[in-house]
């Protein structure tokens, strides 16, 4: 029997079928992270991203902007409050 | 930057942003899955999944400048970057012949670093000036 699905943006995916997800814990992931900060002074790093400009997609690389001042300014998610 | 998708960008300026904003948003909201760049820059927090409010001035070198980081309840300060812009500008212009002095704004007072300015801060700067 086929099951109907929503069509969306994300890839519809296949993979094994399992009752239950074994998951492997013999081995310890330890996540390192070294959290580091920027520091003022020196070379912001560089980047490209994805974005949305004024109804059209775009992809920025900071390096591009070379020569102009630059505002970057980060937040917790669209449709948030603040 | 935030961690959602373009397409979600999209959605908020058309729905939300475009009311406050005639036109929406006029420069690009990008995107930053998984929060790299925000690793990057030291503001992703990877438990809750989402980017703190941090703000980079960044020069026409390419040099950090300053920078703000704040928890997200509360929103930034505009006229404060503004004012650090225009102040960086002016060191900037004056190749760093001009400082400028706690509570600085366009039209206040600069100071010039020297060695006839040490120790007389005091006969060119008040303390209320640090406020507007």
């Amino acid at each position: 029997m086929a099951e109907e699905i929503n069509a969306g943006c994300t890839r519809p995916t296949g993979g094994p079928v399992a009752d239950e997800v074994v998951e492997d814990t013999s081995v310890d992931i330890v996540k390192k992270e070294a959290v580091s900060m920027i520091q003022v002074g020196k070379k912001a790093p560089d980047f490209s991203a994805a974005g949305y400009k004024q109804g059209g997609f775009v992809n920025v690389t900071l390096s591009d902007y070379l020569g102009k001042w630059v505002v970057l300014c980060f937040y917790p998610g669209d449709f948030t409050f603040v | 930057m935030s961690i959602d998708s373009m397409f979600v960008h999209k959605m908020w300026d058309d729905h939300e942003l475009s009311k406050m904003v005639d036109g929406g948003v006029p420069f690009p909201m990008l995107s930053d899955a998984g929060g790299t760049i925000g690793t990057m820059y030291g503001v992703y927090d990877a438990e809750a999944g989402v980017e703190n409010r941090g703000r980079f001035l960044i020069d026409p070198d390419g040099v950090v400048q300053g920078f703000e980081v704040l928890t997200p309840p509360v929103g930034r300060n505009v006229g404060e970057t503004l004012r650090q812009i225009q102040a960086y500008q002016l060191v900037r212009e004056s190749e760093g012949s001009q400082a400028t002095p706690s509570g600085w704004r366009p039209g206040k007072q600069t100071l010039s670093p020297g060695p006839d300015l040490v120790g007389n801060v005091w006969k060119e700067w008040k303390t209320s000036m640090a406020f507007d």
